[in-house]
């Protein structure tokens, strides 16, 4: 076996019986790993319609063949399950090192099923695997716990938790590996305190096979001279990570403010941009396993939020700042921090504020529940305390934005598709990112087809973010690929510097799989029509395919794309026949056929 | 004509952050890179908007643009 290890463990926390099984090859070779693989052995074992906290929901645990290797910033894993803040699929992906840690045990991944009595935590080491009582971490931190679990474990251990919100099964809580990285999205960090798993932990000392020594170096040393010499990959990011995007998207008119209740500008971008970052509280740059970009952001508070932690990234400092109308860049970095020790989605956080915000603002929500105000940075860090404690107003923030927002009678505040909050890119001026927004299988997700870079940032194409026409057709590609990355186990951002021949390229070398660069491409069409087919499945129809009221029917208020709104009617029939779906979204049976589904 | 030019990451190095210039009417993008020493080179896949719409060296400003300039840089 080169590339994969080709087992898994399994882990009944109802019984607490381990056991190892081997993984079939078909599956490898179609599925690919991780995103696309742990999405086959979800849907083959758990029915559609269930609820996602009980105990008959999974919750897999997935590495790609390239996770762990020498390739390409390949330190990624997905964590896949049917996601409680909104019931489709979700395969939420971490970097950081855990991933490559389980593989260095023998394991390409972990199906919890089940629901332990008790707090427990796995501990893997190596061969090894058993469930330890957790009684003694419920309650802590993420920090807390893993320091306690590298102390109890093994210094080198790497340890994935929740935090006090997953325990709390807030609907948009997280997992969090190596303190800082997130499986961010979906509420999966529910799921695992749903099932009383606090962590898991592992120590792995072992190796991975690659079929062809040399090819693989020669795809490698290719692929990371590219990355190194595309000034995005090579120097771009590691300099001002992902933040650089708020002045980007600021000047370009895309940035929302407040809830995109306003003309996406925000007059104080410069205090919390990428920039600023770097001049005032980056103390420095970080990397995940086997990466040479090095986004990450080590940074310092030094005010009166005063503190070091990892972030914020882009979305979280849009979240936070613009969206909330702050513009003090320690706040919304102490928000972060906040997020990262309680077990929190940033993105969803920050989003599901800025909805209860505006509804205090406009007096839906009485002023005696709420002290949230546009601008009001100490409440803003309050509510988040208070949500990953479901204390008082912070037990109803925990639903998300939509359940928030219809419990007050008004469901349009929820800026969210398929009731997952939708990120920093007002899609009024990216016609793209709005079809992107609106056809994702997770919902409301920037990452399943980023279609702002060739709409704003010129990668690898250029295209009219205010065009309609060829939007469907390149973001079917761009999903696809996204697939395809996600599932080997690679970082999303090497596809600045390098494509898909770079990638078919390391991932046949590693795994001695055959395939074209084409066929692999179609297994992300394939990837991304069996997560179509849960959804479907689970209830959803092509009334979802949709995007809030505001952002269809509301023109933008001001800035350069005053006057617009997304013209989503215009792309998404096209979308649906370019995929080979028919007019209701379902996948024809020659398309089916056409990918063996 | 005045316009106002935005420089950011890298490109503030040695230069500014926000000033406003006066060139002379029919001045394009590119001349104004060449006047600032910014390479055409290095901008290829750089971002450049006037008034937020993105612009090419051969766009043509009139007067009271505001010209954003940045290097190659991305996120997500």
């Amino acid at each position: 076996m080169y590339g994969w290890k080709g087992q898994i463990l399994r882990v009944d926390l109802t019984s607490g019986a381990i056991s190892k099984e081997a993984l079939k090859i078909e599956d490898m070779h179609n599925f690919i790993g991780a995103r696309g693989l742990g999405t086959k052995l979800f849907f083959d074992e758990v029915n559609p319609q269930v609820d996602p906290l009980s105990a008959e929901n999974k919750l897999i645990f997935m590495t790609g063949p390239l996770t762990g290797t020498l390739a390409t910033s390949c330190g990624r894993y997905n964590v896949v399950t049917k996601g409680p803040l909104n019931g489709t699929i979700a395969a939420s992906n971490s970097g950081g090192c855990f991933g490559p840690e389980l593989k260095f045990a023998g394991y390409d991944g972990i199906i919890f099923e089940g629901k332990s009595a008790q707090p427990v935590y796995l501990w893997i080491s190596n061969q090894e695997a058993e469930l330890r009582s957790a009684a003694d971490l419920w309650g802590k931190t993420v920090v807390e716990t893993t320091d306690l679990l590298r102390e109890a474990t093994d210094d080198d251990a790497k340890v994935a938790c929740i935090g006090p919100a997953g325990e709390r099964m807030v609907k948009f809580a997280n997992i969090l590996n190596e303190y800082n990285r997130a499986a961010g999205r979906s509420g999966v960090g529910a799921v695992m305190g749903s099932k009383n798993l606090k962590a898991v932990v592992v120590r792995g000392t072992g190796g991975i096979k690659v079929a062809d020594n040399a090819g693989f170096l020669n795809a490698i040393n290719d692929a990371r001279g590219k990355l190194k010499a595309h000034p995005v990959t090579g120097a771009g990011l590691a300099a001002y990570g992902t933040n650089v995007l708020v002045n980007i998207l600021n000047e370009h008119g895309t940035l929302p403010v407040k809830n995109y209740s306003e003309g996406a500008v925000f007059a104080n971008a410069e205090k919390i941009s990428g920039e600023y970052q770097a001049e005032h509280n980056l103390v420095r740059n970080k990397g995940c396993f086997g990466c040479s970009m090095g986004c990450g952001r080590v940074t310092k508070n030094h005010g009166k939020y005063q503190g070091i932690g990892e972030g914020p990234e882009y979305e979280a400092t849009w979240g936070f700042g613009s969206d909330m109308g702050v513009d003090d860049f320690e706040a919304i970095s102490k928000a972060n921090f906040l997020c990262n020790e309680l077990g929190l989605d940033s993105i969803s956080m920050a989003t599901t504020l800025a909805c209860a915000t505006e509804m205090t603002e406009k007096g839906i929500i009485p002023r005696d529940k709420s002290d949230l105000s546009w601008g009001n940075a100490d409440a803003m860090i309050d509510k988040v305390r208070k949500t990953a404690s479901r204390e008082g107003f912070g037990d109803e923030l925990a639903e998300g934005s939509y359940r928030l927002a219809e419990l007050y009678g008004h469901p349009e505040y929820s800026m969210s598709v398929k009731k997952q909050e939708i990120p920093a890119y007002d899609p009024r001026g990216q016609q793209g990112t709005g079809l992107n927004y609106a056809t994702s299988n997770r919902g409301g997700c920037h990452v399943r087809g980023y279609m702002t870079a060739p709409e704003i940032l010129g990668i690898p194409v250029k295209v009219d973010p205010d065009a309609t026409e060829g939007m469907p057709e390149l973001l079917k590609i761009f999903q696809d690929l996204t697939a395809v990355v996600d599932s080997v186990g690679m970082c999303l951002f090497t596809t600045f510097g390098i494509g898909l021949p770079e990638i078919a390229e390391q991932y046949r070398t590693a795994t001695g799989v055959n395939i074209s660069d084409a066929d692999l491409l179609q297994s992300g069409d394939r990837i991304w029509n069996l997560e179509r087919l849960f959804n479907l499945q689970a209830g959803f129809s092509k009334a979802d395919d949709t995007l809030p009221d505001r952002l269809l029917n509301e023109p933008m208020k001001g800035g350069p794309h005053q006057g617009k709104v997304v013209k989503l009617d215009q792309m998404l029939p096209i979308y649906y026949s370019i995929r080979g779906w028919d007019e209701e979204g379902v996948p024809t049976a020659s398309k089916l056929e056409e990918l063996s589904l | 004509m005045k316009i106002t030019i935005k420089l950011f990451a890298f490109l503030r190095q040695g230069r500014f952050k926000i000033r406003e210039f006066d060139f002379p009417e029919d001045t394009t993008v590119g001349q104004v890179l060449d006047s600032l020493a910014i390479p055409r080179q290095e901008m290829g896949i750089g971002i450049i908007f006037i008034n937020g719409k993105r612009a090419e060296f051969d766009s043509l400003l009139k007067t009271d643009d505001v010209l954003a300039i940045f290097p190659p840089v991305a996120g997500g």
